[in-house]
């Protein structure tokens, strides 16, 4: 029998089987689906929050007070006042630390502010005029904090796009005051609407000179974070170690297992988000795995079923002179244009829903989310489903392609 | 050199380890041309006997020549291609594939030939004509009587012009004026184009259409006469 005729012979078994063939095709089509959405929509959340990290920047380096937690019993956030103005002083030295390029301290916390009748308490950051370089947000209205708001205590304040809201709604709220802790801040700047950026919201922040935040907000003489950030990419490493010797010298720490403070940098950073979400999109493809594998368990059933009940059919194929050959090529082919056509709707299926997710995610819920085609996930769920239907197609063909013609034919 | 030649030919079925004979020495031969019937009561080894002959089935001990060569030589690729080039059947049961029109299935053994396709659309009406079912060419197998049924059969078993016909109690599903249709085109198709005709009834006027009965008994070859009053039905093809 010529090839064209085995495939026009399987065509028309499946034409003729038309709920059974399109059951089947359903089975694979679920399962290919669903491991492309979860792989696609995985590596999209991966890409995302990647990319929100690397924003701030490769080049920044963050100094945390506080000792790293040594073991289960250590008692962690200990010193957490050890970051001080000696410190700051230390550091801007350039022969303590030449590849530092930016340094800025960092007090925050939330407190209660009121403009009239309203009240919201928003993230209260207290910061240089860095900031704005630092994390690349700049005021869509107004001005930044500048070195001499830092020097004069200013009381002046940039408000994010949600406290602008909710304090002024639609009203004017530049050169307005609004009340912190009894202090009045004159709004000199609001933020752009920047949404939630690597664990932090800018939309909810006020944004006031650091000694401000020290002397009148939080009453404290410490930092609860140095940001620095480093001239180059490739001097990061040689910052860090520059960052933790001349602290160590400023606190007296000759022994570096009783730092009172750690650094860390954005790579750390990303390679531990990175370890986590891969671990997260582990976890929804081996859910996707098992929904792959109840589709295959219904190819399974399917094919089982669908070789059982023709059994007959290949008695008189082989009773009219088909070889064993032809009706291994019959079945065979059966199973490959089920898999082929149930893989194509399910990479389809897969594909376009998760780029109707990642459309709405990007545009209505403006999170900068990318869509990616998970090509190994779709070879994964063909070769799954392909290998499944020959397995359970091909086994039973087999059985019954060897069996005497008039066992076939009898069969019941 | 008879077409089928049978020497001490054994079959034994293995049933849960129980050996149980179904036929037991079987010698007889076949000339090409020859209409037999093969009678005998139900268990008697018949159709057991008409599945060897026709490579349904095979046979356990004894020797069975076709064409003169040993069955035994024969591989499954050439015990396949002699079914479909040399061998027709007719079962009890039609055995149609439902859902499928009467011109594919009548096609059916042209996919496993090798007859050019060119000639095939001539060749399945041709078959088709022959048993006077031209106006039910994409009729469904399962929108036909019974005994248009079987005539779709005896069709198909026709297409590549075999050079026996095996008839496994034909019109056993069939009432008698169906039955005797059948019988009258496989008459004819001795008769008038040679082909040789093995038939399997317990039906004795049914047997007395042949020229020859062989009657089985438990196994073995109780008798073989040729048949002194014909049965002879009208002439379908005429």
């Amino acid at each position: 029998m010529t090839l064209r005729h085995s495939f026009q012979t399987a065509l028309t078994g499946l034409r003729t089987h038309k709920s059974r063939s399109a059951l089947t095709i359903l089975g694979i089509v679920i399962g290919i689906t669903a491991i492309i959405l979860v792989m696609s929509l995985g590596e999209g959340a991966q890409k995302l929050i990647l990319g929100q990290i690397q924003s701030i920047g490769a080049k920044t380096i963050a100094v945390l007070p506080g000792r790293q937690p040594k073991g289960p019993t250590d008692i962690i956030a200990t010193f957490t006042d050890s970051l001080r103005q000696k410190d700051l002083v230390a550091l801007e030295r350039k022969s303590n630390a030449p590849y530092l390029d930016k340094l800025m301290p960092i007090v925050f916390g939330s407190q209660n502010a009121a403009y009239g009748g309203e009240t919201y308490r928003p993230n209260i950051f207290g910061v240089t005029g860095l900031f704005a370089l630092i994390y690349d947000v700049y005021p869509e209205e107004g001005r930044n904090i500048t070195e001499d708001d830092v020097r004069s205590y200013a009381d002046v304040v940039i408000i994010g796009s949600k406290v602008k809201d909710e304090l002024f709604g639609n009203q004017n709220a530049l050169g307005e005051k609004i009340k912190i802790k009894g202090r009045n801040f004159k709004v000199v700047g609001i933020l752009p609407e920047k949404g939630q950026l690597s664990f932090l919201n800018f939309d909810e922040i006020a944004v006031i000179p650091y000694t401000t935040a020290q002397q009148y907000i939080f009453g404290i003489k410490y930092y609860h974070r140095l940001v620095a950030q480093a001239d180059t990419e490739d001097h990061v490493p040689a910052t860090v170690k520059d960052i933790q010797r001349t602290l160590r010298i400023s606190h007296n720490i000759t022994d570096p297992d009783k730092d009172d403070f750690s650094v860390q940098t954005q790579a750390q950073a990303m390679e531990t988000v990175g370890t986590i979400l891969n671990v997260l999109t582990m976890f929804l493809a081996s859910v996707a795995a098992i929904s792959l594998l109840v589709g295959g368990v219904g190819i399974m059933n399917i094919m089982l079923v669908s070789v059982t009940e023709r059994t007959q059919e290949i008695g008189l194929r082989k009773a009219i002179g088909a070889t064993p050959k032809d009706i291994l090529t019959q079945f065979l082919l059966e199973a490959i244009i089920l898999t082929v056509v149930g893989g194509i709707i399910g990479i389809a299926l897969g594909t376009s829903l998760s780029l109707t997710i990642s459309l709405i995610l990007s545009k209505v819920l403006l999170l900068s989310w990318s869509f990616s085609f998970p090509f190994g996930a779709a070879a994964l769920g063909v070769g799954v489903a392909a290998a499944v239907g020959l397995v359970f197609g091909l086994y039973p063909a087999r059985q019954a392609a060897l069996k005497n013609p008039i066992e076939a034919l009898q069969y019941e | 050199m008879a077409l089928i030649d049978v020497t001490g030919l054994e079959k034994t079925y293995l049933i849960d380890d129980v050996a149980t004979p179904a036929l037991n020495g079987v010698s007889f031969a076949i000339e090409k041309g020859e209409f037999v019937a093969i009678m005998g009561p139900s268990g008697s080894g018949k159709s057991t006997l008409l599945h060897i002959l026709g490579f349904l089935d095979k046979h356990t001990a004894g020797e069975y020549r076709f064409d003169g060569k040993k069955i035994d030589d024969y591989s499954e690729e050439d015990l396949a291609r002699v079914r479909n080039r040399k061998m027709g059947f007719v079962f009890q049961s039609f055995n149609l594939l439902s859902r499928t029109s009467v011109y594919e299935n009548v096609k059916l053994p042209l996919l496993y030939s090798d007859l050019k396709e060119s000639l095939w659309h001539e060749r399945v009406l041709e078959a088709i004509e022959s048993v006077k079912l031209s106006h039910r060419v994409n009729h469904f197998s399962s929108q036909l009587s019974g005994g248009e049924k079987q005539r779709v059969a005896i069709a198909r078993a026709l297409i590549n012009k075999p050079e026996v016909i095996f008839a496994d109690e034909p019109t056993g599903n069939l009432d008698s004026k169906s039955g005797q249709t059948i019988m009258e085109i496989l008459q004819d198709l001795n008769e008038k184009y040679g082909h040789t005709i093995i038939l399997i009834t317990h039906e004795t006027y049914t047997a007395e259409h042949a020229r020859r009965i062989v009657h089985i008994l438990d196994g073995k070859i109780s008798s073989d006469k040729k048949v002194e009053r014909r049965a002879q039905a009208d002439h379908f093809i005429k």
